[in-house]
């Protein structure tokens, strides 16, 4: 893949770079095809997106003009390193009324930043933790 | 019969009361209420204070008092680097940019970052319905147009999912869409229609809207590849009354995209005043808050225009016209615009096709957020503008118009080969993965059923019990993709596997992307680049070709073809006989019958199916029943017929002819009239009967003894003859003018009625 930030050209990676597109455990593009899936050779892990083809697109993104998208591929980025349940909890305490206190957000930023290496998701919980306080969102609604 | 001196109403209401548009209800406007397209009671005055790169206050609040929306536009919408510029612009000059085609695009989408929701409302308010048609149509963000498909049925029953999921396919719908009955049956309706989306072509994206956690889950199984459910409101209130916040949303954005899935957020008019927290705000300026919220969190779409709330929105003054707006804020904030025209906004057809007409002709990403492609009582999300019932109606429009409305007409013989095909792949599936064993009944029942009502297939206790064996048994899409390849499906199996593959590279998440033959396009590699005419989307002959190939198709061949077969009972009813140039008669009783040159010689029969020869005995009959005598000729120098019927008259003894095409228009004429001030003429042919034709004759015999009969009436019951019949009326026609000669004199012709005529 090129050295430089990638731009609109660029696009779509899959036919520009179909080599270099690889999911989670290395495999290729051209390796993921269904001779390999028959072999049994292929898992749901292969199919997963890779942080580096998200941070990718978010470099395409922001050469279009796009910077709003361009970061929600960064935090994607970083989400792909956190397990499904991890998500849904945290998406399921962002949601209104579900904690009585700002601590259990920033509890939560802390692991974010320490155990998933997570600094844009830390920061977008952060913020929502800061403005549910002045909001009064933490009561429980049930 | 109903005496009606005495009413006290105008009986045309009562018949307005009984049409489909009065089972729409109409709302009064009424600002304080929130029931307002565009002037809301509370609508704050655009502007925007920053100091030192910070926002400190937006459309009159204070940023101490911001709400929560307030605060996360401006945290995430507003590019400060571009607000001072784009804030000092008038609202007025910034709508007239969004009209100018010599204003590029992109110059607008900078401005747009710079501007607060106030602002934003305020200039496409400026513009009237044209305008904003049109400045939609240049804003939205993929040159090439698409649409979206609901399938789902009132039975959650996988085969017909999977054999609807098919034809939709192959209807062109770049997505489909399902949702559930009963909300355990989601995994067996994604399975279904994942295995049918894939059925014939490869590249249509799928989503099964359910509960957020188990959509995520379903998507990561590789069964569905988008998602369009993540919902956004205006107001703090509905938010939270809608269970999130605008970082929540945000999370389960990011959670999308970590996933390689596509993900759109969805936002519509009226959905804050059907949730009762509106704070007298309009729709409009409601909206823009919910796009700049979806633009913030980068999204790369939204769901926009009316939604779920349309039918209220429409409801108040204006609501069209700010349905349409809303669209308009979506793409001008650079967002994929998935553009409503779902949920069923009226009862009137007329209402519902004036609505779509815009995104229709100007183009949209997606332009129906869901066309019905299933019967309205199998739509599960509430029937939609356009539905199986109506879809024709939508493939004509694009032919109207030459638009593209990303549809292509389904052949009848192929379509029934192609729901057994994916019949078959689903059933091999769910009996390969011993999910479920599929009976013939149940699969022929489904193949030829229009809907669920036709169908003996699973009880909805069947569909319960796939769903959960899938889920706890943790099939994946590479099971299915194994499954179909040994079932001998390797084309689906290949579909599928591209499908999945979209995934990894994630260039489906761009902004606007959707699959054609094989290749993601989006707003980064076929971007909206229209900068007025001959620039934009425009349809290369075969697409114009194919929109054109609807069914039923009449031309000049098929029209003789449909003759030729009415020909040999013809040759048996009657015999013609040329018996040279015509003469002037001197009977004063007798009445001339002129018909055309093509009358029972390449045409045999009315518009309305008549044998010639049961019209010439019925024009006989009448005339002799009133003491007249018939005489024949055949004008051949026009096919006119008040020439026709004038030629006649002017060879008749009695000085009255009548004059009568091969399609059945007829004329009584008299020798010293001018052309076109004929006696009586029957125009509409194609309600022509015999009798009329019986009562024609005698009218002519008594306009010949000189009296003043009552003209013979021929009433319509209102029906389009002019759209059932003109094309074949000009197709027969120009066969017969073709077989005019100038100055050729007419030639007596005897008849002969054979058989029991």
């Amino acid at each position: 893949m090129a050295d430089r930030p990638l731009t609109r050209n660029d696009f779509p990676l899959a036919e520009k770079f179909p080599n270099r597109v690889t999911g989670h455990r290395g495999k290729s593009l051209g390796d993921l095809t269904l001779e390999t899936v028959l072999a049994g050779d292929v898992e749901m892990e292969d199919l997963r997106i890779t942080p580096n083809a998200l941070l990718q697109q978010a470099e395409i993104a922001r050469s279009a003009g796009r910077a709003a998208l361009a970061q929600n591929f960064e935090r994607a980025a970083e989400m792909t390193r956190m397990p499904q349940e991890e998500i849904m909890k945290i998406y399921e305490l962002l949601r209104p009324g579900r904690t009585r206190s700002i601590e259990n957000l920033l509890d939560i930023t802390q692991r974010l930043r320490f155990d998933f290496e997570a600094p844009l998701l830390a920061q977008l919980v952060e913020e929502a933790a800061s403005t549910y306080e002045k909001r009064g969102l933490f009561t429980t609604r049930y | 019969m109903i005496n009606s001196y005495d009413a006290n109403r105008w009986k045309r209401f009562d018949e307005w009361d009984e049409r489909p548009l009065r089972h729409d209800q109409f709302a009064a406007e009424d600002p304080e209420n929130g029931f307002s397209a565009f002037n809301g009671a509370a609508d704050p005055s655009p502007g925007l204070k920053v100091e030192n790169g910070e926002v400190t206050s937006m459309d009159g609040v204070a940023a101490r008092d911001f709400d929560m929306i307030d605060a996360f536009i401006a945290a995430h919408h507003l590019d400060v680097d571009v607000a001072e510029e784009a804030m000092a612009i008038p609202a007025e000059q910034l709508a007239r940019m969004l009209v100018d085609m010599n204003v590029p695009r992109a110059e607008l989408v900078r401005l747009a970052r710079g501007l607060t929701p106030a602002r934003l409302a305020e200039a496409v308010a400026q513009l009237n319905a044209i305008e904003i048609a049109f400045a939609y149509s240049k804003m939205r963000a993929r040159r090439t147009p698409g649409n979206q498909a609901h399938v789902t049925n009132a039975k959650d029953d996988p085969l017909q999912l999977a054999a609807d999921a098919a034809v939709a396919v192959a209807l062109g719908f770049d997505e489909i869409e399902t949702t559930m009955r009963v909300a355990r049956n989601s995994w067996s309706n994604a399975l279904a229609c994942c295995v049918g989306s894939v059925v014939g072509r490869a590249g249509t994206l799928f989503q099964c809207s359910s509960e957020e956690a188990e959509e995520l889950e379903i998507g990561m199984a590789g069964f569905t590849s988008y998602a369009e459910t993540v919902s956004v409101y205006g107001t703090e209130s509905a938010f939270i009354d809608g269970d999130d916040t605008p970082w929540s949303k945000a999370w389960l954005t990011a959670a999308y995209a970590s996933r390689g899935i596509k993900m759109r957020c969805t936002s519509g008019a009226a959905s804050e005043l059907l949730m009762g927290y509106h704070e007298a705000k309009s729709l409009l300026y409601l909206e823009a808050r919910c796009l700049c919220i979806q633009r913030g969190m980068g999204s790369q779409g939204t769901q926009n225009g009316g939604i779920d709330g349309a039918p209220l929105a429409s409801s108040i003054p204006g609501g069209v016209r700010e349905i349409w707006a809303e669209n308009l804020l979506a793409v001008w904030l650079d967002l994929e615009c998935a553009s409503g025209n779902d949920a069923r906004h009226s009862e009137s057809e007329m209402r519902v096709a004036a609505k779509v007409l815009p995104f229709l002709i100007g183009g949209s990403d997606l332009i129906c957020s869901g066309f019905g492609s299933i019967l309205k009582y199998d739509n599960s999300f509430n029937p939609s503008s356009f539905n199986g019932e109506e879809l024709e109606e939508f493939l004509v429009l694009q032919r109207d118009f030459e638009a593209d409305g990303g549809l292509t007409s389904i052949e009848d013989a192929s379509a029934l080969d192609l729901r057994r095909r994916a019949i078959d792949a689903l059933s091999h599936v769910l009996k390969d993965l011993n999910l479920a064993a599929p009976t013939e009944i149940m699969k022929r029942s489904v193949a030829a059923a229009s809907g669920s009502n036709d169908t003996k297939s699973f009880t909805p206790r069947d569909v319960a019990m796939i769903s959960d064996k899938i889920n706890r048994q943790r099939i994946t899409v590479l099971d299915v993709i194994r499954s179909l390849h040994r079932g001998g499906f390797v084309p689906e199996a290949q579909n599928l596997l591209f499908l999945v593959k979209l995934r990894v590279s994630g260039d489906y998440l761009q902004t606007s992307a959707i699959i054609r033959d094989g290749h993601v396009i989006s707003a980064i590699n076929d971007p909206n680049d229209y900068t007025g005419p001959g620039t934009g989307y425009r349809l290369t002959e075969t697409r114009r070709k194919e929109l054109a190939a609807i069914r039923n198709v009449l031309d000049r061949e098929e029209v003789l073809r449909r003759e030729a077969a009415s020909e040999p009972a013809e040759a048996r009813a009657i015999e013609y006989s040329t018996m040279g140039p015509a003469k002037r008669g001197t009977d004063p009783h007798e009445v001339v019958v002129g018909i055309s040159p093509g009358f029972g010689t390449k045409i045999f029969r009315t518009l309305a199916g008549l044998p010639l020869s049961k019209v010439l005995k019925a024009l006989r009959d009448g005339i002799e029943k009133e003491g007249g005598r018939m005489r024949l000729m055949r004008i051949r120098h026009t096919a006119d017929t008040s020439f026709l019927g004038l030629s006649a008259a002017r060879l008749s003894g009695s000085g009255i002819g009548i004059g009568i095409q091969s399609k059945g228009t007829a004329v009584i004429h008299q020798k010293n009239r001018l052309p076109h001030n004929n006696l009586e003429l029957f125009s509409n042919a194609p309600v022509t009967s015999l009798d009329h034709y019986h009562a024609l004759g005698e009218n002519a015999a008594r306009y010949a003894r000189g009296e003043l009969p009552a003209p013979v009436v021929v009433l319509t019951q209102g029906e389009a003859l002019g759209a059932r019949f003109h094309a074949r009326v000009a197709l027969t026609y120009a066969i017969e003018t073709r077989m005019t000669e100038n100055n050729a004199s007419p030639e007596m012709v005897e008849i002969n009625f054979l058989g029991d005529t």
